[in-house]
């Protein structure tokens, strides 16, 4: 089985099941619901075997390879391999899917069967699923840009066929944004190729790597990408277009776009940012950086402010993103590392309060926080989940996202101790958000209008239970998780060409040295 | 006296031209000799035989020119080569997949053209053809003698030649565009800005040649190029000759600022007549002008680079623009067709043997894409008045507005028109991603990457316009569905909107253009089913080409060489 190409089975899995469900004869399309979860389910086994195949005390290295031509006369491969991070990634949009398929049960006007819009929405998210595992996968930079772009359509879709009221001006701005930013990388993968070997596998990214540009042309590629990363994560100040989407779309769909596509943008930066254009990458870190601790903060008070709770968790992203990047610029393993497990986390935490905050506004037809109150007494079940899970997105220790925050924050002061004392902020703005959300919504007097609601079904259950079921297992055994990010954290830096800080020297004074240096 | 020597003629390679031209002729014969009722028939086979038998006829030739890089005719008066043959087959595979969308009727057996375009509208004599049941049958040759101009246009490496093709080309498509069978004043409107406009650039052009064989004494491409290796003293004849051609090659593929008729004239013209002209023209046209910025000009590269550039930057730029603000859809793809020429003017400009594949391949994609989404606008019609077979079929519902909620109503067909304005916008697994990655790659290898900076800019404004529509279609709901009507009202709505109007055989289609400026509600007719196959085709090549681009890609890398 060594030889099993299992990244492109689980690339062509969903497509299967994607087809399918479109294909469902009249007759069957009662089942539809079962069919999109039993693909999703077997893709999770599939992933599993990804997983054993996987060496993991070789996790730096690329592996799983498959490499094919597919367009020669411009250099294009269908390549795909995946290190730790990858893997860890394709792992959590996995797990991810099935869950998002149960919560949309009964979306789309299902009350008793399935309606032929929950049909098409289903067959949407599998496809969005194939295109999620092939962008984590590529390792060819042409079809990592083919799937960055491609992937906008089916979430415009997601978001403009079966979103809110204001849905239309929100896929669009989505729609209008990530292009924006893709075409302008663009011309990057083109001229970065032109730097390159060239010929029928130019597009290679080992092929790319380590190539001697002349130090202006590198800052422009570096920028070409780096804008549409940032774009996508979303940073300050490009992050408008988030909220809104998030507001506007599915629960469902906000959990994949949030939880998982958003990855996609500092995925871009740690996989191809940082080993592609090193010299660039430092050379543009101190800005990112001060982005970085922008977001943070930034994020974290407009979380605070806001009156949707949709919006709220898409702010409290933007502080996280913040994070993430903050982790990448910093250099050093341990940040790096930190960061990536940050992104597994951030899609299980994310992820899950974004389903909670759907089962909230469909019992009650609003997703305003003035519309709720005392919901503590009424749906104990339900609160304790939202309490569990925000407590994840503030970083309780014990929970997963509490090691990752730690590693970030702990990795960054060893480089740039400024930063991180003023990003731990964050975390405190986070305490705020997520409490006085709780309060506002779980606590105080039952309102009348709200006194019969019903609590966590049993398939709700089963949607938010794996997910926090997860986040306390990678929070007291984060061991192996941390395995698969390290070696490539470290590969990193290597490539990056700067001498690693290791946060065990930060008691005496060489961090600062040596940050000042750059 | 030496006498007239006739140059020595290799008959093989101009066969593609020779057997459409011939049909054409044959089509003229065929409306003199047969009966009216079987002259649809015949001239309809006649022309997919004629295209058909052009696409084998380069198939033919296809190995010869690969192995030997292609041959002379008429004493060089036409070279058949590769990006020849590539662009000839392009043509006439466009032309073929037109002819079905010109052929086809909806129920009650219309089809585009009026029934006899010299009656005034309105006349007694225009309702007495009507009547009749006449029905235009010219169209085919005059199809027919269009594309064997189209075919020669980019294989001439003669400036006489040149402008015979061009005139060729022209003038059947100057009639063609008075001939829509509704909306007739718009469509002779169309006509006639068309041919003034074009007569006016022809004279242009025809002018810059006589400059250019004032500076040379020569109108052979190969003799210009050489003579501009040498300074004559006489650069002014060059630099203006050369400007006046390339005016008119501009005019021909709608590049700012000779763009002014392409709105006017797609909107006004018979819709299939439309997509023809939109995808054909612009690949002869540009065929013709990669001819003359490759193989007569590259000594002056330096000066046109300045022209090239500000027309290129222009056209993308204001296509753009302009098509942001349309309210009519046959409008918006005409900008839209503007804005293609600025992305293909950049793969010529990159002055690169990679820019020749890129060009030839952008055609093809954006000829398939064209000739489908106009194929589409031809079947999505407003819908009349019912009888008890259901409603009658009118004219093409044009305005944005009536295609509000069609995803809903007409899935398939919303599906499909989605895919060609996606390959327009450039998005990825389409053709049209794989054509712009081709010539903004030759754009930047070329040192022009700010021009690819602005194309990719322009594309994602376009993509603005391209998404509305989408949005249109899909998540907006069509206007009689947000009209606060009861259960079961709403479905026939149009039937009792205009209980007292006569029943819909027997109107006029003139009247109709009156009914037509309510907001009469979009259906989708599927015709005789002649325009769906042509559809589909188009979205086959169209994902085919976004997908495995890989084969087709290559056979025409193998062959992108121009000929001196």
């Amino acid at each position: 089985m060594s030889n099993f190409p299992w990244l492109t089975a689980l690339v062509v899995l969903p497509l299967l099941g994607a087809a399918a469900l479109w294909l469902l004869p009249a007759g069957a399309r009662a089942r539809a619901r079962t069919v999109a979860l039993g693909f999703a389910l077997a893709q999770v086994l599939l992933a599993v075997g990804a997983f054993a195949a996987f060496d993991t005390a070789d996790a730096a290295t690329h592996q799983l390879l498959e490499t094919a031509p597919w367009i020669p006369a411009l250099g294009v491969s269908w390549a795909v391999g995946v290190d730790g991070v990858g893997l860890a990634l394709i792992g959590m949009s996995v797990v991810l899917v099935p869950l998002v398929v149960l919560a949309a049960w009964r979306e789309q006007g299902s009350t008793d069967g399935p309606t032929d819009r929950l049909r098409h929405y289903l067959a949407l998210v599998l496809l969005l699923e194939a295109l999620i595992v092939l962008v984590f996968a590529a390792r060819d930079v042409f079809l990592f840009y083919v799937v960055f772009e491609a992937m906008l359509i089916p979430v415009y879709f997601m978001i403009g066929a079966f979103g809110g009221a204001q849905r239309r001006y929100a896929a669009v701005k989505f729609l209008l944004y990530s292009l924006a930013g893709g075409l302008v990388m663009l011309v990057g993968v083109i001229a970065l190729y032109l730097q390159g070997p060239g010929g029928s596998d130019g597009f290679l990214v080992e092929n790319l790597v380590g190539l001697e540009m002349d130090p202006n042309v590198e800052k422009w590629l570096f920028l070409s990408f780096f804008l549409a990363f940032a774009i996508k994560a979303p940073m300050f100040p490009v992050h408008t277009w988030l909220p809104d989407a998030a507001q506007q779309a599915p629960a469902g769909t906000s959990t994949l776009l949030v939880g998982v596509l958003d990855k996609v943008g500092t995925f871009g930066m740690l996989t191809l940012c940082l080993p592609l254009f090193p010299a660039a990458s430092r050379w543009a870190a101190p800005v990112v950086i001060v982005l970085a601790v922008v977001s943070i903060l930034y994020g974290a008070l407009l979380a605070i402010g806001q009156k949707d709770m949709m919006r709220l968790v898409a702010y409290t992203s933007v502080s996280h993103f913040g994070f993430i990047v903050l982790g990448i610029f910093a250099f050093t393993s341990t940040s790096i590392a930190g960061s990536s497990f940050y992104m597994v986390n951030h899609g299980l935490s994310t992820g899950a309060l974004f389903l909670l905050v759907g089962f909230l506004a469909a019992r009650r037809g609003s997703q305003q926080i003035a519309d709720f109150g005392g919901l503590q007494k009424v749906v104990p079940v339900l609160a304790g989940l939202f309490l569990v899970v925000g407590l994840s997105a503030l970083s309780l220790p014990g929970l997963s996202t509490f090691v990752s925050e730690f590693l970030v924050i702990v990795g960054t002061f060893a480089r740039h101790p400024a930063a991180a004392i003023v990003a731990t902020l964050g975390v405190v703005l986070a305490a705020v958000y997520v409490l006085w959300l709780y309060q506002r919504v779980f606590t105080g007097p039952v309102r009348p209008e709200l006194a019969d609601m019903a609590d966590v079904g049993a398939r709700e259950r089963w949607v938010v239970g794996p997910l926090v079921a997860l986040m306390l297992v990678l929070g007291f055994v984060p061991g192996p998780a941390l395995d698969l990010v390290r070696p490539p954290a470290q590969e990193s830096v290597a490539q990056l060409d700067v001498a690693d800080v290791e946060p065990t020297t930060t008691t005496t004074t060489p961090a600062g040295t040596e940050g000042s240096d750059q | 006296m030496s006498g007239f020597t006739a140059p020595e003629i290799a008959w093989g390679p101009t066969v593609p031209v020779l057997v459409v031209l011939l049909a054409a002729v044959v089509g003229v014969l065929v409306e003199a000799f047969v009966p009216v009722a079987r002259r649809r028939v015949v001239q309809l086979a006649l022309t997919l035989a004629a295209l058909a038998g052009a696409l084998l006829a380069v198939a033919a030739l296809w190995s010869d020119v690969a192995r030997t890089g292609g041959t002379d005719v008429l004493g060089g008066s036409l070279v058949v080569d590769g990006p020849t043959l590539v662009l000839q087959a392009t043509i006439a595979l466009l032309a073929l997949l037109s002819t079905l969308v010109f052929a086809d009727r909806v129920a009650g057996g219309e089809d585009a053209f009026a029934p006899s375009a010299a009656a005034v509208p309105g006349s007694d004599y225009e309702e007495l053809a009507r009547r009749k049941g006449l029905r235009q049958t010219e169209v085919y040759p005059l199809l027919l003698f269009a594309t064997g101009g189209m075919m020669l246009f980019p294989a001439t490496t003669d400036l006489l030649t040149l402008f015979v093709a061009l005139e060729v080309l022209s003038l059947p498509l100057y009639l063609l565009s008075g001939m829509g069978r509704r909306r007739r004043l718009l469509s002779q409107e169309a006509s006639m800005k068309y041919f003034l406009l074009g007569a006016f650039v022809s004279a242009l052009m025809l002018f810059g040649i006589g400059l250019l064989y004032g500076y040379a004494g020569s109108l052979r491409y190969s003799d210009i190029a050489a003579a501009t290796a040498t300074p004559n003293g006489l650069e002014g004849l060059l630099v203006v000759g050369a400007l006046l051609l390339l005016a008119g090659l501009f005019f021909k593929v709608g590049a700012v600022p000779f763009h002014m008729w392409t709105p006017d004239v797609y909107q006004g013209a018979p819709t299939p007549v439309t997509g023809f002209m939109a995808a054909c023209t612009k690949v002869a046209a540009f065929g013709a002008l990669l001819r003359v910025v490759y193989g007569m000009l590259p000594g002056l590269a330096w000066d046109l680079d300045v022209v090239l550039w500000v027309v290129a930057v222009l056209t993308m730029v204001v296509g753009t623009v302009a098509a942001l603000v349309q309210t009519d859809v046959k409008r918006l793809l005409a900008y839209s067709s503007v804005a293609h020429a600025g992305f293909v003017l950049t793969g010529v400009i990159a002055l690169q043997d990679s820019g020749i594949t890129a060009v030839l391949f952008y055609l093809l994609a954006y000829g398939a894409a064209t000739v489908g989404a106009f194929g589409i606008v031809s079947l999505v019609r407003e819908q009349g008045v019912g009888d008890d077979d259901g409603p009658a079929v009118l004219g093409e519902a044009t305005r944005l507005s009536q295609w509000a909620g069609l995803g809903r109503s007409h899935p398939l067909a919303a599906v499909t028109f989605t895919l060609f304005l996606l390959s327009f916008a450039g998005i990825p697994l389409t053709a049209g991603f794989v054509g712009k990655f081709a010539v903004f790659s030759a754009a930047v290898e070329g040192g022009a990457w700010q021009l690819a900076l602005v194309g990719v800019l322009a594309s994602a404004a376009a993509a603005f316009f391209y998404v509305r529509i989408i949005v249109l279609m899909f998540f907006t709901e069509s206007p009689d569905e947000t009209v606060p009507a009861g259960p079961g009202e709403v479905t026939s709505l149009a039937s009792a909107e205009a209980p007292d109007a006569a029943p819909a055989g027997s109107t006029p289609a003139p009247v109709l253009t009156a009914q037509a400026e309510r907001s009469a509600r979009a259906t989708v007719t599927g015709g005789e089913g002649l325009t769906v196959v042509a559809v589909a085709v188009c979205a086959l090549l169209t994902v085919v080409l976004g997908v495995a681009p890989s084969p087709v890609l290559d056979a025409i890398a193998s062959v992108a060489v121009l000929l001196p």
